[in-house]
């Protein structure tokens, strides 16, 4: 494979294109509603109606609006609009009216059909990025991602580019891990290409690096990477590609939990379709670099989605965390230096090369650049998935592309991070989203679940919730997790009850405090996080709780 | 191998590069005390007891497991740490189900030491009282689970010492639980030599010797420290 080969393929997907094209979404969320189904149907529709020349149907990934699926976008180009129209909540049964509303030309009035507002907040303030192919390219296919300008990115690094080019590009593109923490990806390749291998044993005489692709994602209400995933798989492999021959690895893993059997099904389509066409494997491009990419499946423990436990797991061991350091990048898979990065920070490494460190840090914040991508859930009208430039107010989310919260309520909270973060209160809904603003209000950016809750919900229960969660999923290993998360579980489902005394809620503090400063890795350091920053904006919620002391 | 200079408690004392601080610490007569560390086997830095303060740093670190550095200033006694301790210590009486008057250790068990050595005089936390099993179908060893405290010692012991690997852990969170070979009775596990050091090197009344009564069960750590010993600086009296 070279360059002009390469596109080639992509001339070719393009030529190939109809005047009209039909996309249905083919990820977990329409597909769990049957949009398999709509897709066979809009392509017979096509087929009787003597379509088949100038309309193509596809399956593409998500178009975000998921919870009005299954979702069909039709494109005209032979009309001068611009905007094509998204159908939303289809059923099989109105494919052959999608497609007559081809043949008549007419606006398409149907009373059956439903329409999606395009120039609604919720798609005209996202700015793609990461998602800039989700929902328009078909995963299954990698001349579609070629078509897309797919792997040139990769072929500009290994023909133009020296490692530590590359590493000065996404040090000076300002991107920062995505899977929570935040950690400047540029520091962490660079730690990574510096760090030597072990000497002396036989076996590692070679300089072996690993990269490794973290898609444990396991937050209650967080979808993004599996979205990613199923929609653009090629991203992620061109981005940890790039990534290994920036640090000089050879060998990747995608460490993946088996529940996204779809994702997981996507990537090995993937992997397949890039390794047959040279751009994984040995000589990627015709060139000394050699990278293959092995799947890792996860049994389905949230604690693996911690790097140290992810790389117990990989190498065949129990999943359980070890304390850094020495961390990954110094000692890690099987003992030799390992890149970790999350399933967004890789997707956002190809355009970054393509367009440049300059563009991208031109977006964001001035410490948080680019864009970030959030599943937005819970008690709200526009349930879906988001991608926001990074400094947009949890108020534009929630109420404006949001639509506010559904069936009339108010607005209370906004959940963020998952089990590891915290509820922001209304009150501090002009926060612009980065990794600082969401620290300093006691949540965490996390790795993009954003739970919208109304004056329903209460407080004690969320925290109660999260408790739960973490008490299930804590490994066992260090005392502070193990012990601590029954025993804030119990306490917090006695004030629930309103068994509680005051003393009690100090117990509960001084718990929290415990358990976060003692336990061993950041599954338990933060699973206090959701009771403290209740107890920081909700804390009347506790009192009211607590039982009468006289009483007792 | 050079030489690094650190305070700890106020007290300067050098150190060689590839120490720990908690090594470091006891070669200069600090004590920091510790549960899950057992020398000559690998830390984990498990149970969270040696957690020291460093300067410069909000986090605590533990110290089995970290590396001294130079002009490192480390207190590892505040009153903050004492009451980490001390909950910590009440975490695990809270979670299993430790009976001193009752049991084999009783005079002879880290566990009590250290809720001595703590200042533990009550428990505020939840008494979990959970259900567990006595494992008694071993010849001459027998596990009672309701007093592990999971340091995985034993484990660690088992693989690394006598390089058989019987013993490991089983479940998550609060059920965890060590096992033998695949989760089967002891006394059928195929791989167990009957060595019995996973019994030296327990901290508490869990593994003990059978036909041991209250307070007989005296776990010989000189057997362990023997072998690293031979092993590691080739000495072989006692």
């Amino acid at each position: 494979m070279d360059f002009p080969e390469l596109l080639a393929i992509a001339n070719q997907e393009r030529q190939s294109q109809k005047a009209i094209r039909i996309r249905c979404c083919v990820a977990a969320g329409c597909l769990s509603s049957n949009s398999l189904v709509v897709k066979e149907r809009l392509e017979i529709a096509v087929t009787e109606a003597g379509l088949v020349d100038c309309v193509k149907v596809s399956g593409v990934g998500c178009m975000r609006l998921c919870c009005q699926g299954p979702l069909v976008q039709v494109d005209d180009s032979t009309q001068s609009e611009g905007v094509g129209i998204l159908y939303k909540a289809v059923t099989p049964d109105h494919a052959p009216a999608i497609v007559s509303t081809l043949q008549s030309l007419a606006a398409p009035e149907s009373p059956y059909l439903q329409q999606a507002d395009l120039r609604h907040p919720f798609f005209t303030q996202q700015q793609a990025i990461v998602l800039e192919n989700s929902g328009i390219i078909d995963p299954e296919r990698i001349e579609s991602y070629i078509a897309a300008e797919g792997y040139h990115a990769l072929h500009h690094v290994l023909r133009e580019m020296s490692s530590n080019q590359v590493i000065n590009e996404i040090m000076r593109s300002g991107l920062r891990g995505r899977g929570g923490a935040g950690y400047p990806t540029g520091l962490k390749w660079a730690t990574v290409a510096k760090a030597m291998s072990p000497q002396g044993e036989a076996l590692r005489t070679a300089n072996h690096k690993f990269v490794v692709c973290n898609a444990d994602e396991g937050d209650p209400g967080a979808f993004m990477d599996r979205s990613i995933l199923e929609s653009d798989p090629h991203r992620v492999l061109e981005g940890m590609a790039i990534a290994a021959y920036a640090i000089g690895a050879s060998q990747g893993y995608i460490y993946i939990r088996a529940e996204y059997p779809l994702a997981i099904q996507r990537l090995q389509i993937a992997i397949h379709q890039a390794q047959k066409l040279g751009l994984l494997g040995s000589r990627v491009f015709d060139s000394p670099f050699d990278f293959r990419i092995d799947l890792r499946m996860g049994a389905g423990a949230y604690v693996c989605g911690e790097e140290t436990a992810l790389m117990a797991s990989i190498e065949g061991k129990r999943g359980i965390p070890s304390p850094r350091p020495p961390y990954p990048a110094e000692r890690g898979l099987w003992g030799f230096p390992t890149l970790i990065n999350n399933v967004e920070t890789f997707a956002n490494v190809p355009p970054i090369i393509r367009k440049g460190a300059d563009w991208y840090a031109s977006i964001g914040t001035e410490k948080s650049k680019g864009t970030k991508v959030f599943a937005l859930a819970g008690k709200i009208r526009n349930t879906g998935l988001i991608e926001v430039p990074m400094g947009t107010t949890i108020r534009q989310i929630v109420e404006e592309m949001g639509g506010g919260v559904s069936a009339g309520g108010v607005a209370k909270a906004v959940q963020t991070g998952g089990p590891s973060g915290g509820c922001i209160p209304a009150s501090a809904f002009d926060t612009p989203v980065d990794y600082e603003s969401l620290t300093q209000l006691g949540s965490i950016m996390g790795s993009g679940g954003m739970i919208v809750m109304d004056q329903s919900t209460r407080m004690v229960d969320v925290a109660h919730y999260f408790m739960e969660f973490c008490r299930d999923e804590s490994c066992g290993k260090c005392i502070p997790c193990r012990v601590g998360t029954v025993q804030l579980y119990q306490l917090l489902s006695k004030i629930r009850e309103g068994k509680a005394t005051p003393a009690d809620l100090d117990l509960l503090e001084e718990l929290c405090d415990m358990v976060k400063y003692t336990s061993l890795c950041g599954l338990g350091q933060s699973a206090p996080n959701p009771v403290l920053s209740t107890l920081r904006y909700f804390r009347n919620e506790y009192e009211a709780l607590m039982m009468n002391s006289n009483e007792s | 191998m050079t030489v690094k200079t650190l305070t700890i408690n106020d007290q300067l004392i050098s150190a060689r590069e590839a120490e720990t601080i908690l090594q470091a610490a006891q070669e200069a007569g600090i004590q920091i005390p510790t549960l899950c560390y057992l020398a000559g086997v690998s830390e984990v830095g498990a149970c969270r007891l040696c957690l020291v303060e460093i300067s410069g740093s909000h986090k605590l670190q533990p110290a089995c497991v970290t590396k001294v550095a130079e002009g490192m200033v480390i207190q590892t006694n505040s009153e903050r740490l004492q009451n980490y301790r001390r909950m910590i210590i009440e975490m695990l009486f809270a979670e299993g189900n430790h009976v001193c008057s009752v049991c084999v250790s009783n005079g002879h068990c880290e566990l009590q030491n250290l809720a001595v050595e703590m200042g533990m005089d009550h428990v505020r936390l939840e008494y979990q009282f959970p259900h567990r099993t006595v494992d008694v179908s071993h010849d001459r060893f027998g596990i009672d689970h309701n007093r592990c405290v999971l340091c995985t010692r034993c484990v660690r012991v088992c693989d690394e010492l006598e390089g058989v690997h019987t013993w490991d852990v089983a479940g998550r969170g609060a059920k965890s639980h060590v096992i033998t070979d695949l989760n089967q009775p002891w006394g059928t596990s195929s791989t167990c030599t009957a060595c019995g050091k996973c019994v030296a090197a327990c901290p508490t009344g869990a593994l003990f010797d059978q036909g041991s009564t209250v307070g007989e069960m005296v776990h010989d750590r000189a057997r362990i420290e023997f072998i690293v010993n031979a092993r590691q600086k080739r000495q072989w009296q006692l």
